[in-house]
């Protein structure tokens, strides 16, 4: 059993997964921030991994890499990022990376490096099935769940496919395009918690787009297992950025507001 | 070979977003690509609106100065300047085909803009062209022309502001809007299918030369020199020639010296790595974190290359080397003095190759130089850069 799988099996309610990037604004206050985020009620903590070109991500998002990587973010920097937050916390962490970055350390010792740290699952952002038989095949070794993306776009066919190289649970994106909050949310993403239950046993947790604590009511409606929110908590870092007291509150009374809508 | 891979080169290192679009996209190709109808249209605005063939020049003044017989494809004098309308207009028609009614494009030089914005205008299709706001001040008369041509274009202020950013920002553009878009990629480089297509687009260099040069010698050329961005006027070259005994140098951007770090060299100073989508070779750090690039040429600003000149120079079938701006900026003078042809900084890189091989060949080596893009995009810089120096 992983932490992922555990977590899914004995809840009893739907899941709040937080994300920031490590190292964002700097080393020591990406780990105050994670810490902040786990402790205002997150269940799942889901790191973004510093990288010069993230395509998938809107400005919100793209900022933070940006800021992360002047703040001097290594992949050494990451996993001890990941380290130091387990001195603390059980919580599940799940890293969003970029491929380029698991390819340069080469993937089996980025794996090997990962379960060390005590990272439970991989969300290579970049790397679609047909591309990651070498991937699986470490995160199998090193028992770490493989997460994956399906979008409205995604077709019966290929969501049934992509599910069966999956474990943890699947990504469901409100929306075809980058990360960013809106303001409404998509009416697509009912649909695509329909089609996806239809396809895979895996816990469905829905993130892009997701900005407010009705966005999360709302999902939960849908009868997702989990909700994602990730510009609107990294849009509080920018916000805040001379004064990392203030942008710690500020994430804590967010994340609380979600956690909240999501239930009991 | 698997799909859509050059060797372990290639494929479609893409989020699941755009993994629909790739594969219409694919399907698309495939089916148009071999009917009569599509391969009739693309021909007739090839020779009709782009100005096909374009033709061999033998240059009698570099040849007695250098030593070899030089010749040069002419590809500046393609319908806007260069060898890009050849893709665009492929993948224009390919994209009306598919319903399409808006092409989005990457620039760097501007080159690959203003190809696409014709091709849009001539074919009734809306053009947003992204273009990194650095390349917006250095090439900024053709930033005039994709707009006088109806093109919208779209300053790009992420990360290093140049070529690589704006195809970072046509790429999130597309997964949101592959409904009504067509992301027109300007060189062999993304994921599949857009390398082997935009290579095929291409090869018509490669195919009006091995005959014009037939006719002209009565044999096969010696050596062909193009300059490499991206690669796609080097591939369109030398695709042809793959299975001949003929020397192949692929010139990339040396910058200010390999040495200095300050350059876009990625065959001859990069290492294997993913970016836009493929597997190739990149500069990057240890981490592989993308290197910010140099070069005196836009089009050449980039840290990647195509996967199949990957596959190329691991083989060893292609040398690839480099050149610094100092001699791309002497070249660019040589051609102009000499033959009274301007070229484009991208394309003086293979000229500045081309004057290197002087006295290290005998005097009947047949030398064919791919000359890209004509120059008067760079004019203006250049003059600028006389003029402070
Ligand atoms: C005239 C010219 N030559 C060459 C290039 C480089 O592209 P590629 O390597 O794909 O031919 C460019 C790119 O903008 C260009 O404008």
């Amino acid at each position: 059993m992983t932490r992922l799988s555990d977590l899914f099996r004995t809840i009893g309610r739907p899941v709040l997964i937080g994300f920031t990037v490590a190292g964002d604004p700097d080393y020591e206050s990406g780990i105050g921030i994670a810490k902040t985020i786990i402790g205002a009620g997150a269940d799942i903590l889901e790191l973004g991994v510093p990288f010069t070109d993230p395509v998938a991500d809107g400005p919100v998002i793209q900022k933070a890499h940006g800021r992360a990587l002047s703040g001097g973010a290594t992949t050494d920097r990451l996993f001890s990022t990941v380290r130091e937050i387990r001195k603390s916390s059980d919580v599940p962490i799940v890293l969003l990376v970029y491929y380029n970055i698991i390819y340069r350390r080469g993937v089996g010792e980025f794996c090997r490096e990962a379960a060390a740290a005590g990272i439970d699952g991989i969300l290579a952002v970049d790397l679609p099935p047909e591309e990651s038989e070498e991937m699986e095949r470490h995160l199998g070794q090193h028992c770490i769940d493989r997460i994956s993306i399906v979008t409205p776009g995604t077709s019966d066919e290929r969501m049934k496919m992509i599910a069966g190289h999956t474990s943890g649970f699947l990504y469901l994106t409100t929306l075809l395009g980058v990360t960013g909050a809106r303001e409404r949310l998509a009416k697509e993403s009912r649909e695509l918690v329909r089609r996806a239950g239809k396809h895979s046993d895996l816990p469905l947790c829905v993130g892009f787009g997701i900005s407010r604590p009705e966005h999360v009511r709302e999902i939960v409606s849908t009868g997702a297992q989990g909700v994602i929110v990730g510009s609107a908590i990294v849009s509080r870092i920018e916000g805040h950025l001379d004064n990392v007291a203030a942008m710690n509150e500020d994430i804590r009374e967010y994340v609380k507001t979600l956690r909240d809508a999501i239930g009991n | 070979m698997r799909k859509g891979k050059f060797g372990k080169f290639g494929g479609q290192f893409v989020p699941e977003g755009l993994m629909g679009p790739l594969m219409e996209l694919e399907e698309a190709y495939r089916c148009l690509s071999v009917q009569e109808v599509f391969r009739n249209d693309l021909s007739a605005y090839l020779s009709s609106y782009a100005g096909r063939e374009t033709p061999l020049t033998f240059c009698a003044n570099v040849s007695r100065d250098l030593g070899f017989r030089l010749y040069l494809k002419r590809e500046d004098l393609v319908h806007g300047g260069s060898h890009k309308l050849n893709n665009t207009l492929g993948q224009a028609l390919l994209a009306r085909h598919m319903g399409k009614t808006r092409l989005i494009a990457e620039t760097g030089a501007g080159q690959h803009g203003v190809a696409t914005a014709i091709a849009g205008a001539v074919l009734g299709l809306s053009v947003d062209v992204y273009m990194g706001e650095v390349d917006i001040v250095r090439q900024r008369l053709n930033v005039f022309r994709m707009e006088l041509m109806g093109a919208r274009v779209i300053p790009v202020r992420s990360g290093t502001r140049t070529l690589k950013d704006a195809i970072n920002e046509a790429l999130r553009d597309w997964v949101a809007r592959s409904a009504d878009t067509h992301y027109l990629i300007g060189s062999v480089v993304g994921p599949h299918p857009f390398p082997l297509m935009v290579r095929e687009f291409q090869s018509v260099i490669g195919r009006e030369t091995r005959w014009q040069v037939q006719e002209a010698e009565g044999r096969l050329p010696d050596t062909l020199i193009a300059c490499v961005g991206g690669g796609s006027n080097a591939i369109g070259l030398f695709h042809e020639f793959l299975q001949d005994e003929v020397r192949l140098i692929g010139v990339e951007a040396g910058g200010k010296g390999i040495g200095t770090g300050d350059h876009g060299a990625s065959c001859c100073a990069g290492s294997p790595g993913v970016l836009h989508g493929a597997l190739s070779y990149l500069l990057q750090d240890s981490d592989g974190q993308i290197c910010p690039t140099h070069s005196i040429a836009a089009g050449l600003d980039y840290p990647g290359v195509g996967p199949e000149h990957s596959m190329l120079h691991d083989m060893e079938r292609v040398e690839y080397v480099p050149v610094t701006d100092d001699e791309v900026l002497r070249a660019f003078s040589y051609l102009s003095k000499k033959e009274g042809i301007i070229p484009a900084l991208e394309s003086a890189h293979a000229i500045a190759q081309a004057m290197k091989m002087a006295g290290t060949v005998p005097r009947d080596h047949v030398v064919v130089v791919n000359l890209s893009g004509r120059g008067d995009k760079d004019v203006a810089q250049v003059a600028g850069m006389e003029g402070g120096a």
